[in-house]
């Protein structure tokens, strides 16, 4: 057994919270967690949102976010107990021996500060090193990190470089100070998966490079089996299982382990071809006051009682076009074509019908319900707007609905900040069914849910495609939630079409670059698939 | 939840003034301009609160300036909020050209000192209680405006409204049930704060001799009246500065309250 730099004993997390209405009471974030990690080791730690991963990540450099307590156990940093020590010693190891890369690269920088201001800033304060040493080290790591001109990249302000190279710069921030332990906090969720790679990559060249020892935290599985050596899974605040990276990932002991592993795994068989009942021509979009084209001669075609998954990274124009089929977006050219008729163009000038036939599902459910409405209402409204339903007959169906996206009894009295987040999307999907339509729009719907979450939506839209015969519009950037549903495809990159198909053609070879770039960049389920991916690509372009 | 120490303070204070105001001809003790004693009698068994500049009870004078005042005070200040939310409503959910008159109309109206703004409207035409209510309220329906307009656009872009739009609301249940039970306690907070603007302002008014005319009496009137009293050592211009205070202060505490109270409702917008 090595030395080690970081071992948390027994360690126990709690918060006072605030319910409205009701005393103050202290909850428990996470119980008992334990964990040993040696020099140069990388420990991912991973769970869904409120499992506590982050908790114990900060608890490393001995902070508890808004009021939270590390109330019990012990964490020991290179020999130093954190939990005992005073704000001295906590500024003396912050970074110096340990120091942290947030989610939000472009929330952590300062706007009005060069960026190599700040990543030498930890450095120069702990008195590591002087400012030329300090500047050599920084441009020696945004080399190896791959950023672009490295010797002059530190001069830009953070608005001038993309996300994907903040986050870089932000994990060059980290490594600057040649600390024992970084903790990421989910780097590279924010970012677009063809970003993703490239920062995963870097990072861990960067890991490997410095010998230094992380704490990886993220809720994706296939993500953290690229990094890390081991993996602690988490839930609830409590641990679930921890072992060696491969093991966790091919032969996981614990139910809910498998669970995470086994997700996405939905089979979804691709329906015939069929005539469309929604079908945008040739549409070209643009926003008021400005001159580029957000869309330009988009074609797609939807058939009834199917999916088409609408791919892209952000700023592809998927959500636009969802704009365009739902009236918000006048298009400059082309038309809707819609159940034998062309659409007018304005929300103002469409019939109700038309309105009632192609409902919406956002992307967070939190904003697109009315917080001061019961689930009642939220759901009753339709029925009541469309089909003139009052009363105990638009209760009945009001629970109907409920009962078909399984919540059951006793929530139509409820508000939305009463439900989870699967919960309210559920609420959302009630809601759309209840105008009885012949198309969804989905808009990323179950980006904003934990995967295990997500996986019960994608399932419950499936169940009731399969009944109700309803046609999915469903725009995302993930391609294994398309694998999942859908039964055409179009790719999306900067407002064109690049690609579109049955989903069979789509997802088989030969690709264009695009679609290749967008398919090899979604993080496996396997270690080592990092790398192949890298080597692919160096191989390609080398042959090019 | 219990009522905090400061709300109960406020609310048996504001029911106090608002009850009296109610109740001013029961509760009074003698007329509203009957002349009863000497000019500025200290405070006595007879007279409370002694009597004001032309030997009138002050105490009596104090509950019906108290009705007068809160009367202008509570309807000009239902009034503005009336139309101010409404209209500013409006505009943030209608936007472009409907927005754009709106907006500047009410700019034009509050680059004019709505002092000397009411002066002016007050000189020209007959003073009476409908008239000051009328002129007081539109002068601040445009800070209400203001107000409601930036609430309102802060949650017209939430995906809630935009899927009310989808559905094909029309523009009355977008404003009364979407964005109003949302934007309901910042107002509220505006409201207690306007009221007792409103206080000030129809004091300020009585005081310059342009509101509420003799003999009627209004808190403002009443610290005009007894001005030059204070000279000589006597209270009486005191007690209504007194009671406009303490009204101020309880109706906020109130105000308070009740933006708690909302705020923390279930599916509220957070404490």
């Amino acid at each position: 057994m090595p030395e080690e730099i970081l071992r948390i004993e027994g360690l126990r997390v709690e918060a006072t919270i605030h319910p409205p209405g009701e005393r103050p009471r202290a909850v428990v974030l996470v119980h008992e967690a334990s964990l040993t990690l040696a020099p140069g080791r990388v420990l991912g730690l991973i769970g869904e949102s409120g499992a506590g991963k982050s908790t114990i990540g900060l608890a490393a450099l001995g902070y508890g976010r808004g009021g939270v307590r590390l109330t019990a156990g012990r964490v020991v940093l290179g020999g130093t107990e954190i939990r005992a020590a005073g704000p001295d010693v906590l500024r003396d190891l912050r970074g110096r021996r340990v120091t942290y890369v947030a989610q939000s690269a472009a929330a952590a920088f300062n706007p009005a500060k060069r960026l190599m201001e700040q990543v030498i800033e930890a450095t120069l304060r702990h008195g590591l090193a002087t400012r030329a040493e300090a500047e050599a080290r920084a441009v020696a790591l945004f080399r190896s990190l791959g950023l672009p001109d490295p010797e002059n990249f530190g001069r830009r302000f953070p608005h001038q470089v993309s996300g994907g190279q903040l986050q870089r710069a932000m994990t060059a921030m980290a490594l600057c100070p040649r600390p024992d332990l970084v903790v990421f906090d989910e780097p590279t969720t924010a970012l677009d998966v063809t970003t993703q790679i490239d920062v995963l990559a870097a990072i861990k060249r960067a890991i490997r490079e410095t010998g230094v020892a992380a704490l990886y935290i993220t809720h994706d599985l296939a993500v953290v089996a690229q990094v890390a050596d081991e993996i602690l899974v988490l839930r609830h605040g409590r641990m679930v299982e921890t072992g060696p990276t491969g093991t966790i990932i091919t032969a996981p002991h614990e139910d809910y382990t498998r669970a995470l592993v086994s997700v996405r795994a939905i089979a979804h068989p691709e329906a015939p071809p069929a005539d469309p009942v929604l079908t945008v021509e040739g549409v070209t979009a643009r926003y008021p006051g400005v001159p580029i084209d957000v869309l330009s001669d988009v074609t797609v075609a939807l058939a009834p009682g199917q999916t088409l998954a609408v791919v892209g990274e952000s700023g592809s124009g998927k959500s636009t076009l969802a704009r365009v089929i739902t009236g918000l977006l006048p298009p400059v050219a082309g038309a809707i074509r819609f159940a034998g008729r062309t659409l007018p163009p304005r929300l103002a000038d469409r019939t109700r019908e038309d309105l009632r036939e192609i409902q919406m599902i956002y992307q967070m459910a939190d904003v697109a319900m009315n917080p001061r409405q019961t689930v009642r209402t939220i759901i009753g409204r339709p029925l009541e707007f469309y089909f003139g339903m009052k009363g105990a007959a638009r209760d009945a169906r009001v629970q109907e609905l409920l009962d078909a996206i399984e919540l059951g009894q006793g929530y139509a009295d409820r508000y939305p900040a009463e439900l989870s987040g699967g919960q309210k999307q559920r609420v959302s999907i009630a809601r759309a069914l209840a105008a009885r339509p012949r198309v969804i729009i989905c808009d990323e719907v179950t980006s904003a849910l934990d995967p295990l979450v997500a996986d019960g939506i994608l399932k419950l839209l499936l169940d009731l495609q399969a009944r109700e015969g309803v046609a999915y519009l469903f725009i995302t950037h993930d391609i294994a939630t398309v694998r999942a549903i859908a039964d055409a495809i179009a790719v999306m990159h900067r407002g064109r079409v690049v690609r579109q198909g049955r989903k069979g053609q789509v997802l088989a070879p030969p690709f264009d670059d695009y679609t290749d770039l967008l398919l090899s960049s979604v993080p496996e389920m396997r270690t080592g698939w990092l790398e192949e991916v890298i080597a692919h690509r160096k191989m390609e372009s080398a042959g090019n | 939840m219990r009522m905090p120490l400061s709300a109960a303070i406020g609310l048996f204070l504001t029911a106090l003034y608002f009850l009296a105001a109610i109740f001013a001809d029961f509760i009074a003790p003698y007329g509203m301009a009957e002349v009863v004693g000497d000019v500025w009698e200290p405070m006595s068994a007879e007279h409370w609160l002694g009597t004001d500049s032309i030997g009138r009870d002050l105490l009596t004078r104090m509950i019906y300036g108290g009705q007068t005042t809160i009367l202008i005070a509570t309807a000009g200040t239902l009034l503005s909020f009336v139309t101010g939310s409404i209209l500013g409503f409006t505009a943030a959910v209608a936007g472009g050209w409907v927005d754009q008159a709106l907006s500047r109309f009410v700019d034009l109206m509050m680059s004019i000192p709505s002092l000397i703004f009411a002066l002016v409207v007050l000189s020209v035409m007959p003073v009476s209680l409908p008239i000051i209510i009328l002129v007081m309220g539109f002068l601040d329906a445009t800070r209400v405006f203001r107000l409601s307009r930036a609430v309102a656009l802060d949650i017209t872009v939430m995906d809630y409204v935009e899927a009310a739009r989808l559905r094909g609301e029309g523009r009355g249940w977008i404003i009364f049930r979407e964005i109003l039970p949302n934007a309901l306690s910042p107002l509220v907070a505006e409201m207690g704060l306007r009221f007792i603007f409103m206080v000030l302002f129809i004091s300020t008014l009585s005081f310059l001799g342009l509101g509420v005319q003799p003999p009627m009496a209004d808190w403002g009137g009443i610290v005009k009246e007894n001005k030059d009293g204070i000279v000589w050592g006597v209270p009486a211009a005191l007690v209504p500065a007194v009671a406009i205070a303490t009204l101020a202060i309880s109706v906020n505490l109130v105000a308070d309250w009740i933006l708690n109270r909302t705020a923390s409702l279930k599916g509220g917008r957070g404490a």
